[in-house]
């Protein structure tokens, strides 16, 4: 399934295998948080980058002591009216996480802004959109009112613009 | 069939998606802004064919929320047989100068007076 | 009042574009139903019994002239020249069309105006006490708090896809006339021994298929942890509340399922464990805020109006109309004028747009500019001059805008209904206009004194039944409406969930039974006892033999 990242559209590389799938020798894979918990010892040892896919009814603090080893992490959207992925890949991007973290499942291109505004950094996008609705949809508005959003694509918060002269790190540098 | 008899069947509706009007499928297969335009479906193969028509129509994006209802029609008017429907298709049972039932195209059969 | 700023603006004219962008897409089919439907509701749209229905955001319930002239406008352009104002203190037209929708939010925006989440499975429209800024009990205007959270709630990223809607109030007086018991968060605002500033966080309140009044998770809020303990609420609701069951979707389900003290400790856990560096609330942003609500420039007058009195002691009309439409204002000389909209056998809380154009230009000529719309569906002139009082109810009265009935038994809260709501099992409107003129004799509206009837078309309880002194609620038995009724709620800082009094009644026999209630208190009331009190002391017996005896 192609990916929406980085405001272009790319191809997935990395291969996601099931609780019961073999597994390959080497490559980028992504497995079920089950498995995760399961064959962590020997997974820790794997040829290639490795993924999960975590659930929307685990708890986020239980992924702190693989985050080092953890170059993806994807939240599926069961329908994309469940919005409980929203807050975990806030607390998610909370205990320190920077790497992809990625939507799955049933996700709407007018819902891309706000899950890049809460960490999610690439996207499933299947092939129900055309690749110019899902760009254009992701940058429907430039400003937002909460702080401490992910900013991509330029996007303002309407705070910071609003008090300039309060954040001192957006101030020029001084001459000399 | 003669003028005075009374058939029972379904009525197929929606709302008109740009404007939101309320509609009623007809024989034509047209939507009809009058309730005693539609048609009435007695029997399960043709409520299945209306429900397949409505089905399209709600894909070919003219009309949303598509669903059936159960009716009678008396002596050629639709008598539809839940006072939500009768509403539906004359306006607000406290504003008669307003909805269908004010421009000419309400049903025959009134909703309950106010009480 | 709260004034935009260049950021507010583009804000509002970029979500405008972003809905006509949407509604373009659905019209051109390359959305779906099913996937716009949630993005219209965010804007406000639904679609209703005859139409599409927009519901416009009408924060914490303040009003310029300028703004209702514009709603006005709208009324008539767009709709059939009337608007049906809310319990949630917004407006609502009923005969909107898709493809005009995006113009009609373009024309709000020109006045700062939205309908950005009155609707959908987010964060509400934050409603507050609609004497706010001007009533005599108030400890502070709880408007900028109000637009706080108006500004942090917008299109929050994290909240716009929760299980069901959320509705936050906010109160800054210690008589609560905001409700604050039955709404999911409800925020009361206390002063310490030092005179700072706190909020009392209650949770998990509302009505609805369960009503429940809610719990107290703090006593004492520092303000500037206000957004930063919202969050971690919100948070926790949108993990863990219900999504298998629309039904049980509600915060006020994950508060009992897991039980006020586990729900607190997990709100305490999630705020103890986030960063709050970017959510704590500035003190110069409160300032900024707080300056547009700063109050206006009030004239130093005697507490005493000549005018006043006179004319109160001349016309017997305006003297009633005084007793029960005038609140004490907390500066001498002014009161507040509330302006019901709840004639006899009218249609609870529709004005026309000729009388918005009316109390409009009544604000503007008496009242500093403003209108408040109250969650008891009327409207409110803030601050006017006592001196003023006669000019202007002269003026109402000639509009059909001087029902003196403020607090009694014609001032019915009502739902749309069967009339207008596709949710709805059983019409509201008639019952309200029959119990309206069955109640039509002011003098006997002041004899029985303050009541509150309160009446809902379904089970969602849009009409407060269920803390309505006298509630009912209309509902379908094999498609027939008939008629529950409640006795003995409340939601005032007493708040109370009514009681099911017995079995129903047809719409036609509603007028009976409630006047059956009404002769009951009468003839047992001690000497100034109130309904709710008298109800309260007497239990629900009285008034059950009352209804049933005969039966």
């Amino acid at each position: 399934m192609p990916l929406l990242k980085n405001g272009s559209i790319i191809s997935d590389d990395w291969i996601t295998i099931g609780l019961e799938d073999p597994r390959p020798e080497s490559g980028d894979i992504v497995v079920p948080y089950a498995r995760l918990l399961k064959e962590w010892e020997s997974l820790t040892d794997h040829d290639g980058r490795l993924g999960v896919i975590f659930t929307n009814i685990d708890r986020v603090e239980a992924l702190t002591l693989f985050l080092p080893r953890l170059a993806l992490i994807v939240l599926p959207f069961p329908s994309f009216t469940d919005g409980r992925a929203y807050s975990l890949a806030r607390q998610i991007r909370e205990i320190g996480y920077t790497r992809e973290l990625r939507a799955a499942g049933n996700v709407l291109p007018d819902q891309v802004q706000f899950m890049l505004q809460v960490g999610f950094d690439s996207f499933e996008i299947g092939d129900r959109f055309s690749a110019d609705i899902w760009l254009k949809a992701s940058r429907q508005m430039s400003l937002a009112y909460q702080r401490g959003l992910f900013r991509p694509l330029g996007q303002q918060e309407v705070w910071s613009e609003r008090h300039r002269e309060a954040e001192p790190w957006l101030e020029q540098p001084h001459a000399g | 069939m003669t003028i005075n008899s009374t058939e029972k069947g379904k009525i197929l509706t929606a709302n008109r998606l740009r404007d939101g009007e309320v509609v009623f499928l007809t024989h034509s297969g047209l939507w009809s802004e009058n309730i005693d335009g539609a048609v009435l479906a007695t029997e399960p193969q043709a409520q299945a064919a209306l429900e397949a028509r409505g089905k399209d129509d709600e894909r070919a994006n003219l009309v949303t929320g598509v669903y059936s209802f159960d009716a009678e029609r008396r002596e050629g008017h639709v008598f539809a047989s839940h006072i939500k429907e009768r509403i539906r298709s004359l306006g607000p049972t406290v504003r008669a100068d307003l909805g269908k039932q004010a421009e000419g195209r309400g049903g025959h059969f009134a909703a309950l007076q106010g009480v | 009042m709260y004034r935009y700023d260049e950021f507010d603006r583009q804000f509002v004219t970029e979500r405008v574009a972003q809905f006509r962008d949407q509604a373009s897409r659905r019209l051109s089919g390359a959305l779906t139903e099913d996937e716009f439907r949630p993005l219209r509701l965010m804007n406000g749209l639904y679609l209703q019994l005859h139409a599409y229905m927009l519901r416009i955001a009408v924060p914490y319930g303040t009003l310029s002239s300028r703004q209702l002239n514009t709603l006005a406008f709208i009324a008539e352009k767009w709709d059939r020249g009337y608007g049906h104002f809310t319990t949630r203190q917004n407006i609502q037209f009923n005969w909107i069309k898709l493809e005009d929708t995006a113009d009609i939010l373009s024309k709000l925006a020109e006045v700062e105006m939205h309908a950005i989440q009155t609707s959908g499975n987010c964060i509400r429209n934050v409603t507050t006490d609609q004497w706010a800024g001007a009533a005599a009990d108030e400890i502070a205007d709880p408007r900028p708090v109000g637009e706080l959270v108006r500004q942090w709630s917008s299109l929050h990223p994290e909240f716009s896809y929760l299980p069901r809607k959320f509705k936050i109030a906010v109160t800054g007086a210690p008589n609560d006339r905001a409700a604050v018991k039955v709404h999911d968060i409800g925020l009361r605002l206390h002063l310490n021994d030092k005179g700072e500033r706190g909020w009392e966080v209650l949770v998990g309140g509302g009505l609805g298929r369960t009503p429940v009044i809610g719990v107290t998770v703090r006593d004492f809020l520092p303000e500037h942890e206000l957004i930063a303990y919202l969050e971690a609420i919100m948070r926790v609701y949108n993990l863990y509340g219900r999504r298998d069951n629309k039904y049980k979707a509600r915060i006020k389900i994950l508060v009992h399922e897991l039980g006020a003290d586990k729900f607190r400790a997990e709100v305490e856990a999630e705020y103890a464990r986030r960063p709050h560096a970017d959510t704590k609330v500035e003190e110069r942003e409160l300032q900024r805020i707080s300056a547009y609500f700063a109050p206006p420039k009030f004239e130093k007058l005697p507490r005493w109006s000549a005018t006043f009195e006179e004319a109160r002691a001349r016309n017997k009309e305006f003297a009633a109309w005084v007793k029960t439409n005038v609140a004490a204002h907390r500066i001498d000389g002014y009161a507040i004028a509330n302006v019901s909209l709840k004639p006899e056998g009218g249609i609870p809380g529709d004005a026309t747009a000729d009388q918005m154009r009316v109390v409009a230009d009544l604000a503007q000529r008496y009242a500093f500019d403003e209108i408040r719309v109250s969650h008891h569906q009327n409207l409110v002139l803030p601050h006017v001059r006592r001196d003023d009082l006669f000019a202007i109810w002269k003026v109402l009265n000639a509009n059909g805008l001087a029902a003196s009935n403020i607090g009694l038994a014609g001032d019915i809260i009502a739902c749309p209904g069967l009339d207008y709501c596709s949710l709805a099992t059983a019409r509201s409107i008639p019952i309200a206009q029959s119990i309206s003129r069955r109640f039509a004799d002011l003098n006997r509206q002041h004899e029985i004194g303050p009541l509150r009837i309160n009446i809902s078309g379904c089970i969602n309880a849009c009409g407060h039944h269920h803390v309505g002194h006298i509630g009912i609620l209309g509902l379908d038995k094999k498609g027939e409406e008939y008629y529950q009724i409640t006795l003995g709620g409340s939601s005032s800082e007493s708040a109370s969930i009514g009681t099911i009094l017995g079995p129903g009644f047809a719409g036609e026999d509603v007028p009976d039974a409630i006047e059956k209630i009404v002769n009951t208190y009468l003839a047992h009331r001690q000497p100034g006892e109130e309904f709710l009190a008298a109800y309260r002391r007497l239990g629900a017996q009285p008034f059950k033999e009352a209804l049933y005896a005969a039966a």
